[in-house]
């Protein structure tokens, strides 16, 4: 079929691309836009490597075509630090610098989608129980950590960015950190 | 993928001008697109449903609750007015797969599937609903006709589903821990038509159970459906539970959902 020009909003820049109807999203992000921090982890719609935010919501980017993103304003990765004014030390989303510091990750592949859902979860939970922070992330496989260390880092982001709501300020985090 | 051609149109009657035999309505895509990923489907022409404002959100309409059939299980979940008229419906609508599935996934493209082991098509079975399309209104009784199978004629479209406010209704579900898909899954109502108690995940497809819904009618309790068994005679053997299993649980899962919302009221 012949390819259909897909015009959004990538973390904040105008983006217009070529893309056939069955082009999945996250193979257009990641192939025409050349942003890679989005993985293919599974086949089967249900790993959420492929996490990202369209219209501010968190969605299984291999479960849904380019296409459908026609006008959509789209969050990846790359762009989740400087959204929103959420950019905290390091030039870290305070839900990247979280699991950084509390061991989230091991070999890294889910991190990306984990980090996606995590940061739209607290923004619509901000103060959850541990129940609450595993039930947000059932939807994201991780064969590594065993989930442990990423609901920690879950709950030290919630509790920073209640502490510093908007603007997670350089200063709330850095003696968050150095509590640790 | 095999390849299909793509369209959004901005009027309802576009979309079902557009329908053909070969068609299909993308509405969340959840069990489309991945059905169409591993080519386990091949459609000529998806019809997006997703520009036509008019399919979604939640209303209520005379006493019904009415969500139109593009409108997400996260926005069923959050909805105020289900949350006050039907609680039970919000939190089914909260259990469905995960949050990424519920960001996406539609009342209206979960029923038209009819997948066994959804838990849509027990609260619209249980709940009484009436599912309205672009041609008639069809009563949950006469929709779900087996399994991945409705009453729903090609280029028929749902455009909302009315749901009639129960006195009190619960659903709960052993959830497949991978799919989070119901292994069995039980909606208990009592609606302005009576008792009525639905089962998803343990048969071909959704069916009700009337001995349960008399017990019940007579005494809202769990303790009225004490000694009542299901048969497991037709009902689903797998990998994930044995029929005997299942009818077992459907009596568990009965009994405890109706404890749950039979205290006062």
């Amino acid at each position: 079929m012949n390819p259909i020009i897909v015009s959004c909003q990538v973390n904040g820049t105008a983006v217009s691309a070529a893309a056939e109807p069955r082009t999945l999203l996250v193979d257009f992000i990641r192939t025409q836009l050349r942003l890679t921090g989005t993985h293919v982890g599974c086949d089967t719609s249900q790993c959420g490597a492929c996490v990202v935010w369209v219209n501010g919501r968190a969605i299984k980017s291999c479960s849904m075509l380019a296409v459908q993103a026609e006008g959509a304003e789209i969050t990846t990765i790359e762009g989740l630090a400087g959204s929103a004014g959420a950019v905290g030390r390091g030039g870290l989303h305070p839900m990247q610098a979280a699991f950084r510091e509390t061991h989230g990750l091991q070999c890294g592949f889910c991190t990306p989608g984990m980090i996606m859902t995590a940061a739209a979860f607290v923004r619509r939970n901000p103060d959850p129980s541990e129940a609450e922070v595993r039930a947000a992330l059932e939807g994201n496989l991780c064969r590594c950590t065993g989930y442990h260390n990423i609901v920690k880092a879950v709950l030290l982001a919630a509790a920073e960015m209640r502490a510093a709501p908007a603007t997670a300020s350089g200063a709330a985090s850095t003696s968050a950190s150095s509590a640790r | 993928m095999y390849e299909f051609d793509y369209q959004r149109p901005a009027e309802l009657s576009a979309a079902l001008k557009a329908a053909d035999a070969d068609s299909a309505f993308l509405a969340g895509g959840m069990t489309l697109l991945p059905t169409l990923k591993m080519r386990l489907a091949r459609r000529s022409r998806l019809i997006d449903l997703s520009g036509l404002p008019e399919l979604r959100g939640v209303k209520v309409v005379a006493g019904n609750v009415e969500i139109g059939a593009m409108t997400a299980h996260v926005e069923v979940q959050d909805s105020p007015e289900v949350r006050r008229l039907l609680p039970g419906l919000a939190r089914l609508a909260g259990g469905i797969g995960d949050p990424l599935v519920r960001n996406r996934g539609t009342i209206g493209g979960s029923i038209a599937n009819n997948d066994p082991a959804a838990d849509y098509p027990a609260a619209v079975l249980g709940l009484g609903a009436t599912v309205v399309t672009n041609r008639r209104q069809i009563p949950a009784d006469q929709f779900f006709t087996g399994m991945f199978s409705t009453a729903l004629a090609a280029g028929e479209l749902i455009t909302h589903v009315s749901f009639p406010v129960a006195r009190r209704a619960g659903y709960l579900k052993l959830r497949n821990p991978a799919s989070r898909y119901a292994v069995v899954g039980v909606m208990v109502a009592e609606t302005p038509a009576g008792v009525r108690v639905a089962v998803t995940g343990a048969g071909p497809q959704v069916f009700r159970l009337p001995a349960f819904e008399q017990a019940l009618a007579r005494r809202f309790a769990p303790e009225a459906l004490q000694g009542l068994t299901v048969p497991a005679d037709g009902l689903n053997d797998d990998m994930h539970g044995s029929a005997a299993y299942r009818a077992s649980l459907i009596g568990v899962i009965a009994r405890r959902v109706v404890g749950t919302i039979a205290a006062p009221g």
